[in-house]
């Protein structure tokens, strides 16, 4: 368990000393969020029907900014081949650079989704299923977001090309999240969308660092 | 199975059943499009209705496309079966290609009957999601230098995508259901008739065959491909017997 949380800190030390990803992330998302205003117009009623999906949308863009970047640093010094011979399954290292991931890119953009939501109008009273949703479906977001950038690793363009493999996938985090936020404003308190959104998480946990280190263990060979 | 894994045995057996398969395939196309044409135009639809005898079968192939690559992904990842390997690459376009036959038929049927080319509709959005996972693996076999790496990468992605394929169609049925009031496509209560049913049946038959068919060609022509390859790179070692010694002496 050491190891684990040696990944993790030493990857959160990488991001905060190098000052990146994780505050180009948040950037990004408070920025692409803000456009929308200007490209469908000011309307407080139009805005406050399209926030939650707007607010998705760009968080689902937001994490796939730095997925390249997920193993390719470590690939390209040597490291990952340190994680590997080290008697840490690989998958468990899989599993806290998700935990890293998430916490550079998932939670500045969890903290900064308020802000945005205030100012795209939200309806105040579907922001705590919105920040519910978030909370669990952008862990899924860096769950799926390894599988790809361990399958993209060494790829020529990987950084296009693990979009086109992620984006697809994600659709259905992406139509429960807005599901939960939507359903709080009409009868339904959005209980249920959250457990499937749940059900994702507990569904993509074990399998997508599997095929993570799966991946990884070809690159590597 | 593991006996046809052998890819000078697949040449062999492939080359004699080509020219029957070929055969089978165009005479049933030849009979399942005659019947279409001659099937009684719909007292709705009117003549669009036999767009249906390319669409549903398409919309099949694109779905048994993604099964088989997912099976043939699983064989090479389990037994590293080379043939496999070619085999899910080989279906991965020819899947590709039918779904966008079934997008583009589609899309002309519905322009006449719903007055729109494209419809926020559960089974064409899954469809849609469906052309894209297929384009994501094509990208990624040939995202590397080394071809290897390619094939083994998309093997892994196929079951991905495979393990997610009935998660996204029911989220998208629900997100569906949920936004629209109404389905326009109601082909579940509508009973199909037995002159209209027989074509879609003869026509599915017959692009079963037609992708079975393709398929042969193309694993054939990549394995000639990798042979001339192989071939070429022996060619490029063979150094001339007396150059390896005549070097030496230049330089001393």
């Amino acid at each position: 368990m050491s190891s684990f949380t040696a990944i993790v800190r030493r990857d959160l030390r990488l991001a905060f000393r190098q000052g990146g990803d994780g505050a180009m992330a948040v950037m990004f998302f408070v920025l692409a969020a803000l456009l929308f205003p200007f490209g469908i117009g000011p309307e407080p009623e139009l805005l406050a029907r399209v926030a939650a999906g707007v607010i998705w949308v760009t968080a689902l863009l937001a994490a796939l900014l730095a997925l390249d970047r997920m193993f390719m640093t470590d690939w390209d010094d040597g490291t990952l081949e340190l994680i590997r011979l080290s008697p840490l399954p690989l998958e468990l290292a899989v599993l806290a650079k998700c935990l890293s991931h998430w916490l550079v890119t998932g939670l500045p953009v969890l903290a900064a989704t308020p802000l945005v939501a205030l100012m795209l109008r939200l309806d105040p009273s579907s922001l705590p299923m919105l920040m519910a949703g978030l909370a669990i479906g952008t862990p899924v977001l860096s769950l799926f977001g390894s599988a790809g950038a361990a399958l993209t690793l060494g790829a020529r363009r990987g950084g296009v090309l693990v979009s086109l493999l992620v984006l697809p996938l994600e659709i259905p985090v992406l139509i429960f999240g807005v599901g939960a936020a939507d359903a709080a404003l009409s009868a339904g308190a959005g209980a249920a969308q959250l457990a499937i959104l749940g059900a994702l998480f507990a569904f993509a946990l074990p399998l997508c660092p599997l095929a993570a280190a799966a991946a990884l263990r070809q690159a590597l060979e | 199975m593991h006996r046809f894994a052998n890819p000078a045995r697949f040449m062999r057996v492939s080359g004699v059943v080509l020219p029957w398969l070929a055969g089978a395939t165009i005479v049933l196309l030849a009979i399942g499009l005659f019947l279409g044409f001659r099937a009684p135009a719909d007292y709705q639809q009117g003549e669009t209705v036999k767009i249906m005898f390319i669409h549903v079968p398409s919309a099949m192939m694109a779905m048994f496309g993604y099964s088989s690559l997912a099976l043939a992904s699983a064989m090479a990842l389990i037994w590293r079966h080379p043939l496999a390997e070619i085999a899910a690459q080989q279906t991965a376009p020819l899947g590709a290609g039918f779904t966008a036959i079934c997008l583009v038929t589609g899309s002309l049927w519905g322009e006449p009957m719903w007055g729109t080319w494209w419809v926020w509709d559960a089974r064409l959005t899954s469809v849609l999601v469906l052309f894209f996972l297929y384009l994501g693996y094509i990208a990624l076999v040939h995202a590397f230098d080394d071809p290897t790496r390619g094939s083994r990468a998309s093997s892994v992605l196929a079951l991905v995508g495979a393990v997610n394929v009935p998660i996204i169609h029911w989220s998208v049925v629900w997100w569906n259901s949920l936004h629209q009031g109404s389905s326009v496509l109601s082909m579940d209560g509508l009973k199909m008739g037995w002159s209209i049913r027989i074509p879609v049946l003869v026509m599915a038959l017959a692009f079963t065959l037609l992708f079975t068919l393709l398929l042969v060609i193309r694993m054939r022509a990549a394995l000639l491909e990798r042979k001339i390859r192989a071939l070429r790179v022996l060619e490029a070692e063979a150094v001339p017997s007396d150059y390896s010694f005549a070097a030496p002496e230049a330089s001393a």
